[in-house]
C-alpha cells in the first residue's frame, strides 16, 4: 500500500497520459470517420473501395500488430522516411501510438457512423430534398446530425473500447497507467497491489466517461423521449 | 530508439545455433519457388504461431461460453447476493483493459498466492504458465460478454413456452434444458459470433507473456530478419484469413440455426 501511496504523483501524470492520448485519437479519428463514412454511402466507386478496404482491414486485425507496424515496422522504412523528413516522428513512441490508435478508431467509427447513415429515416431525406436541399447540404443539415442521434450508444462503446486499448501503448514504452504500472511493480514485486490500483483508476475513468457520454446521449436525444417521461 | 531491432545483425542470426527453425530456414533457402511464401525461411514459424493463436482462442471461447452461461443463470438468480455477484463480474470485468488483467494474472496472482500462503505461514511457489493464464484471462474476461449476450437472448424466449413447460410439470432446470436453451442458442448466435472476433484479437495481448502464439513468432523472426514490417503484415493478413474464415462460419451456422424460421 504504501508504493502506491508514494507514487501517487506519478500515476496521477500516468493518467494524463492515458487521457491525452485517448482524446487525441478519439478527437481526429471522429473527424476523420466522418467524411469516410459518407464516401462509403454516397461516394464514387473507386473512392468507396479504398475506404471499405481499410476499415476492413483495421476492424480484421488486432491492434497490437498494427502499433507494432507502425512503430517497428517504420524502421524498415528507414531510409525512405527520412528523406521524407518524417523519421523525427516516427522515432516517437507517443507519436507512433497516437497515429496506431487514430487509425483503429477512425475504422470502428466509420463502420459506426455508416450504419447511423443507413438508419436514417427515408422520410426525413424525402422532407430535406422536397424543401429543396440536396448534396452537401443535405448532408450537413439533415443527414449526419441525425446519423450521429443514431450512431451515439455504438459510438460511446467504441471510445471506451479505445479508452481501454490505450493500455497497449505502454508495451512500446508510452508511460500511461499500464506502463508506470509496469514499472513499479516490476521494480517492487507488489505485482497485485499495483495492477489492482491501475484496474481500478481504469474502471474510475471508464465509467466517468460512460456517464458524460450518457449525459449527451440524453440531451441530443431528448426529442425521443418527449411524451415518454 | 528501437533496441531490439537494432540490437540484431544479419552476421548475428547466421551464428545462431542450429534451432529447428534454422534448419528450417537453410533446408528451404535454397528453393527459389517456395521463398516468397517461406518468408525467410519462418513461415513454419509463422504458421505453428497461427496454429497456437487459434488453439488458445477456441479454448478461451470454451471458458468463455461455459462462463456465460453460469454468470446468465445467476444473474436470473432468486439470491440477491447471487445477482449482486454476477453484476460485480460483469462490470468490473468490462471496465478494466484486457491488458492490465492479463499482467494482474500472470504476474499477481502468484505473488498474492505466495503472500497469502506466507503469512499463514506455509510458503508456496507457484507459477503459472504463460497458456494457462493466457486462456483463462482471455476466457475470463470475454465470459463476461457473452454473459451479457446470453442474457439478452435469455430474454428473447417468448415467455408463455416456459410457462407452458412449467405448465407440463417440468422444472426450472428441465425447462432450461429442453425449452430455453436450444432457442437462447439462436438468439446468442450473432452475439457470441461478436464475442468471438474480439476474443481472436485479444489472444495477440498474450504474447507479452512469451506464449509462441503468432504475435510472439512474428516478433522472433522480424527481430531475426531485422525484416518487422514484412513480419507483422504477414501476422496481420494471417489474422485478416482468420477474421474472414469465422465470418463464413458464422454466416453459415446463423442461417442452419434460422431453419424453419418464418421471416417477416
Amino acid at each position: 500500500m504504501d508504493i502506491i501511496i508514494a507514487n501517487l504523483p506519478r500515476f496521477f501524470g500516468a493518467t494524463l497520459v492515458t487521457l491525452q492520448i485517448t482524446a487525441i485519437a478519439v478527437f481526429i479519428g471522429f473527424c476523420i470517420a466522418i467524411p469516410l463514412s459518407v464516401i462509403r454511402i454516397a461516394g464514387p466507386k473507386f473512392l468507396s473501395w479504398p475506404v471499405y478496404l481499410f476499415t476492413f482491414y483495421f476492424r480484421g486485425t488486432p491492434l497490437l500488430v498494427q502499433i507494432f507496424l507502425i512503430y517497428y515496422g517504420s524502421g524498415q522504412f528507414m531510409e525512405q522516411l527520412h528523406a521524407l523528413g518524417l523519421w523525427g516522428l516516427f522515432q516517437s513512441p507517443w507519436f507512433c501510438a497516437v497515429l496506431a490508435l487514430t487509425l483503429n478508431t477512425a475504422a470502428y467509427s466509420t463502420e459506426i457512423f455508416r450504419g447511423g447513415i443507413q438508419g436514417v429515416p427515408a422520410g426525413e431525406i424525402e422532407a430535406a430534398r422536397a424543401c429543396g436541399m440536396s448534396g452537401a447540404l443535405l448532408y450537413r443539415r439533415v443527414v449526419i446530425p441525425r446519423a450521429l442521434r443514431i450512431a451515439w450508444p455504438s459510438y460511446t462503446n467504441e471510445v471506451i473500447f479505445l479508452l481501454q486499448a490505450s493500455s497497449l501503448v505502454s508495451i512500446i514504452t508510452v508511460m500511461d497507467i499500464t506502463g508506470v504500472a509496469g514499472e513499479i511493480a516490476t521494480r517492487s514485486f507488489a505485482f497485485y497491489e499495483v495492477y489492482l490500483f491501475a484496474a481500478a483508476i481504469y474502471i474510475l475513468i471508464v465509467y466517468g466517461v460512460l456517464w458524460v457520454f450518457h449525459r449527451i446521449e440524453k440531451r441530443i436525444n431528448a426529442f425521443l423521449h418527449v411524451g415518454s417521461a | 530508439m528501437l533496441p531490439d531491432i537494432r540490437g540484431y545483425t544479419r552476421e548475428d542470426f547466421w551464428m545462431r545455433p542450429a534451432s529447428e527453425t534454422n534448419r528450417q530456414h537453410h533446408q528451404t533457402i535454397n528453393t527459389k519457388d517456395t521463398q516468397l511464401l517461406d518468408l525467410e525461411g519462418y513461415g513454419p514459424l509463422l504458421l505453428a504461431g497461427a496454429r497456437l493463436t487459434v488453439y488458445v482462442g477456441v479454448c478461451a471461447m470454451m471458458i468463455a461460453v461455459l462462463l456465460g452461461l453460469i454468470g446468465m443463470w445467476c444473474k436470473f438468480s432468486r439470491s440477491v447476493f447471487v445477482r449482486f455477484l454476477a453484476d460485480t463480474y460483469t462490470t468490473v470485468i468490462r471496465g478494466v483493459p484486457e491488458l492490465v488483467l492479463i499482467l494482474l494474472v500472470f504476474y499477481g496472482v502468484p505473488t498474492l498466492i505466495q503472500d497469502v500462503s506466507a503469512l499463514i505461514g506455509r510458503p508456496v511457489y507457484v507459477s503459472l504458465d504463460p497458456f494457462t493464464a493466457g486462456v483463462a484471462t482471455i476466457g475470463f474476461i470475454y465470459g463476461a460478454f457473452s454473459t451479457e449476450v446470453f442474457r439478452g437472448a435469455y430474454l428473447a424466449v417468448p415467455k408463455g413456452q416456459i410457462e407452458a413447460a412449467q405448465a407440463c410439470g417440468m422444472s426450472r432446470a428441465l425447462t432450461f434444458r429442453r425449452i430455453v436453451l436450444p432457442q437462447m442458442m439462436r438468439f446468442a448466435l450473432p452475439g457470441l459470433g461478436n464475442v468471438w472476433m474480439v476474443l481472436i484479437k485479444a489472444t495477440a495481448l498474450i504474447s507479452v507473456i512469451q506464449l509462441p502464439e503468432l504475435m510472439r513468432s512474428a516478433d522472433i523472426a522480424s527481430r531475426n530478419t531485422r525484416k518487422p514490417f514484412t513480419f507483422f503484415f504477414a501476422a496481420s493478413l494471417i489474422y485478416l484469413a482468420i477474421t474472414i474464415i469465422s465470418n463464413l462460419v458464422q454466416q453459415w451456422a446463423e442461417k442452419r440455426a434460422a431453419k424453419g424460421i418464418r421471416r417477416a
